[in-house]
């Protein structure tokens, strides 16, 4: 069973939600706990340990000058405006190149072909008993986060219990998170930003097919913003985190907040029963 | 010397276009006189990738000029790199104004 913790808006308490969820189900059986905010990865500051780590590699073309008569039918091809073709040269944009490797294919004299580049990198840690944290990085200054959100998660696949922190927004990091999960929660806060970024992100989950559950964080005790949405929408509101100082002061020293108040442990563990039963696993 | 000029429609009474890469149309005459040809910009809505692959066009049509208010980065690096001068037009006339402004050599270049 993978479970994805998403937000559509930044900084709701995504990492919070699935660092302290994954502490929670490693009391009774071991968990995989994966970054995929592959930006600016950070459950690690939850958990630091000692990692291992390897490369995350994606193919980009290399062109052989004296074989190219530039006809033009690689930058024809390209999707992703990487290739350029003028008369007596080409440009190549290898920030834009998704690493398809159709220009190698269209290619009629086998000018190019494909070398491997770095992107980043997939890290492994046991922080804890019962806790495998596998983070994803991207090397600063690259785009393609997909290639290092979907190497990360090749990485997690078989294990029966993977938590996954997915990147904030709505576009392709949070799809090729969510595609094919079994559940998701999204963590919002109570206000018009946490309510448009909502429904944005809500609609990924319905076109992906992927059932999802909310966690309203930061709470003040008037959430009707975002009680009306998920009553129009169908979506269960899962739990209800207080805008408490505690909380706020033992996340950011970066402690859980499950270690040391029994409460939200236990409010914790109900999460994981109730997106369990709506990803229909008992 | 043919020229190309980003424009919201497809003719010279329609409006000039401020961005290079999301134009909706490329619109392209000779100096020495002839038609205007349209070019729609199959690009304009993409997601990204759109400012070298929307430079190719004017590459592959032979244009020497390029009259628009903006370009990106990398567009503009293919841009010159095919040796296309670049002239900027900002006003709120319509793609024949752009024109004529150029032709009669009142239009800064641009870089």
């Amino acid at each position: 069973m993978r479970l994805v913790v998403a937000s559509g808006k930044g900084g709701t308490g995504k990492t919070l939600v699935a660092a302290n969820l994954a502490a929670v189900i490693s009391l009774e059986r071991e968990v995989v706990l994966a970054d995929c905010d592959v930006e600016e990865p950070n459950l690690h500051l939850f958990f630091p340990a000692g990692e291992k780590t390897l490369p995350v590699m994606t193919d980009v073309p290399v062109f052989d000058s004296s074989r190219c008569t530039h006809c033009g039918k690689c930058a024809d091809f390209c999707q992703y405006g990487a290739i350029v073709v003028l008369k007596e040269r080409f440009m190549f944009f290898p920030e834009m190149c998704h690493g398809c490797g159709g220009c190698e294919l269209v290619c009629p004299e086998g000018a190019i072909i494909l070398q491997k580049r770095p992107l980043g990198h997939v890290a492994f840690s046991r922080p804890r008993p019962g806790v495998i944290l596998i983070s994803g990085v991207m090397n600063e200054r690259e785009v393609m986060s997909p290639h290092v959100i979907r190497e990360t998660l090749n990485y997690t696949s078989g294990h029966p219990v993977v938590i996954c922190d997915a990147p904030p927004g709505t576009a392709c990091p949070l799809v090729e998170t969510l595609e094919g999960a079994d559940a998701c929660i999204f963590v919002t806060e109570p206000t018009p930003f946490g309510r448009h970024d909502l429904a944005l992100a809500a609609g990924v989950a319905e076109v992906l097919g992927v059932p999802a559950g909310v966690v309203i964080n930061r709470s003040m005790g008037e959430d009707e913003i975002i009680l009306d949405f998920c009553r129009s929408r169908n979506l269960p509101v899962f739990m209800t985190i207080p805008f408490d100082r505690g909380i706020a002061e033992t996340a950011n020293g970066g402690q859980l907040v499950t270690d040391g108040m029994p409460e939200l442990s236990a409010q914790f563990k109900e999460l994981f029963g109730k997106v369990c039963y709506l990803a229909g696993v008992k | 010397m043919f020229v190309c000029v980003t424009a919201k429609g497809p003719g010279p009474e329609d409006l000039a276009e401020e961005r290079f890469g999301r134009s909706p149309y490329f619109l392209f005459k000779s100096t020495e006189g002839g038609e205007w040809e349209a070019v729609p910009n199959k690009f304009a809505d993409a997601a990204g990738g759109v400012g070298p692959r929307a430079a190719q066009v004017l590459i592959d049509k032979g244009a020497r000029v390029l009259i628009t208010g903006n370009i990106g980065g990398n567009a503009l690096a293919v841009i010159q790199a095919a040796g296309i001068e670049i002239y900027q037009y900002r006003e709120s006339g319509t793609a024949g104004d752009a024109f004529q402004k150029f032709t009669g050599g009142q239009l800064k270049k641009f870089a």
